[in-house]
């Protein structure tokens, strides 16, 4: 029978903390670079002009319809062979993730704003306003709203996907793991503690998201 | 358009010298191949109200609805006080655009479209405040006012989900009468109400016929058409079939296609 011992892999909790540390911060740059994508892909596919729009649904669907894995790789490994200078790990993931959030961001935001009532925007026109007004003051805080809880969803996942940037040697949480692992040769402790402080982390979030997306249907 | 069809224009306090404010000429709107409007000249006077009747899918909410630019005219031509009216927002050379035109012609709709997000009193300040950039308290007296007048004045800071459909419509007519418009269109404003709602909202635009607001209103409501109306338009397959005083097109009109559209409402 296998004899746990966190005390070996626990003397390493600076390397567990230090990958907490990164992955919090690829988590919540990848966000807000995720999210003023996501904004213009956006507007970009709402637009009337077909090439903005083409475009904007050509990259989403580029970043939807391919692994992130595979993204990463191809980031950190193929594009500098086409671009002629190499990225470091730091800049290809980040890169990489933001590209990423910001392609199901751009979906989650558009449907917020498509599923606002037609009514809504010609109630605002009907008393004068602009098309820019019309979107601000109306039909953006209505959908903002609802797109709340399925854009705390995909930021719960965003933060579980920094787990792949180890591939790329960035020292995360799930690569400090395997730094442990190699230390102490005791991968039951150093992937189960790892494992424990994501969820430690994410359930308070789903939580939260739960409660918010509760909230709103009250309000409805 | 030949004014003196308006024969049972009623003494008024305002508008006295009335002329043409709203003018629709040549006007066509298609939908792909589907032609709705098919080519109709109509002219709202100052202090006037003109009811447009007709039977369903006849055109005439995409009428009304082109009166403000909801929908842009295929072909022909909106007039306000004389000037021609463009589908870009911004007036430019003589020309004025939709959103100046709506800044004077308000539009109150079936489905009230009140803003979910705002109470009662910020769904009636909205348009001053964001468009007219009035002083708030200014805007505030003014809404409490209105409030008064469609007796909502307890509902002020409630949400509009809290409101029966009957009180949302009030109060979608207080928030298009905020930004004191010198016509108002109203589209259907009680075809979404349970019948025993319709009365109150009738109510409201009966005092404004009072105050002699301008107002171009499509209803089913016939008898009350025929009552508040000075003058009666019957729209039918997308062209004016009948256009008199109320009188004149709800009680003695010959036609048969009119006669067979009013007959459903006598039951």
């Amino acid at each position: 029978m296998y004899k746990m011992d966190f005390s070996v892999v626990l003397q390493s909790w600076d390397l567990f903390l230090w990958g907490l540390w990164l992955t919090f911060a690829y988590t919540t740059a990848s966000i807000v670079i995720g999210v003023v994508i996501g904004f213009v892909v956006c507007f970009g596919r709402l637009s009337s002009i077909p090439f903005i729009s083409l475009l904007a649904r050509a990259y989403q669907e580029v970043f939807r319809c391919t692994p992130l894995l595979v993204q990463l790789l191809w980031f950190y490994y193929a594009l500098p062979l086409l671009l002629g200078f190499s990225l470091d790990n730091t800049t290809a993931a980040l890169l990489t993730l933001s590209l990423y959030a910001g392609s199901f961001y751009a979906e989650i935001f558009r449907g917020g704003i498509l599923s606002i009532d037609r009514g809504q925007t010609e109630a605002a026109k009907a008393i004068a306003m602009s098309d820019r007004q019309t979107m601000w003051r109306i039909v953006m805080p209505q959908a903002l709203k609802r797109m709340l809880p399925a854009f705390i969803n995909q930021s719960v996942i965003q933060f579980k996907n920094t787990s792949l940037i180890s591939v790329i040697s960035v020292g995360e949480l799930a690569y400090m793991a395997a730094v442990v692992n190699g230390q102490t040769y005791r991968p039951l402790e150093a992937y189960t503690v790892v494992a424990v402080l994501y969820f430690a982390l994410l359930f308070p979030m789903t939580q939260i998201a739960d409660y918010v997306e509760r909230r709103l249907r009250v309000s409805d | 358009m030949d004014l003196s069809l308006a024969t049972n224009v009623r003494p008024k306090a305002a508008d006295a010298n009335a002329g043409v404010i709203l003018e629709a000429t040549r006007l066509r709107k298609s939908y792909g191949k589907l032609e709705v409007i098919k080519g109709v000249d109509l002219s709202l006077n100052a202090g006037e109200v003109l009811a447009i009747i007709g039977p369903s899918g006849s055109g005439k909410s995409t009428l009304i609805r082109c009166l403000n630019m909801m929908e842009t005219p295929t072909a022909g031509v909106i007039r306000y006080n004389g000037r021609q009216v463009e589908s870009r927002f911004a007036s430019r050379s003589g020309r004025i655009g939709c959103g100046e035109l709506r800044r004077h012609v308000g539009m109150v709709f079936q489905h009230f479209n009140l803003f979910p997000h705002k109470t009662v009193i910020q769904n009636i300040c909205e348009g001053p405040l964001a468009v007219l950039k009035e002083p708030r308290e200014a805007v505030e007296a003014r809404a409490m006012d209105l409030l008064a007048k469609v007796g909502l004045l307890e509902k002020r800071d409630v949400y509009p989900n809290h409101l029966s459909g009957g009180q949302k419509q009030r109060v979608a007519i207080a928030r298009a009468l905020a930004m004191r418009p010198d016509v108002l269109l109203l589209d259907e404003v009680t075809s979404a109400l349970d019948p025993e709602l319709v009365g109150e909202v009738l109510e409201v635009i009966r005092a404004l016929v009072q105050d002699g607001m301008t107002m171009a209103i499509v209803t089913h409501e016939i008898s009350f058409a025929a009552d508040i109306a000075d003058r009666v338009v019957f729209i039918d397959e997308g062209v004016i079939a009948e256009l008199g005083s109320a009188d004149d097109v709800i009680h003695k009109s010959g036609s048969a296609r009119l006669r067979a559209f009013l007959s459903r409402f006598h039951s």
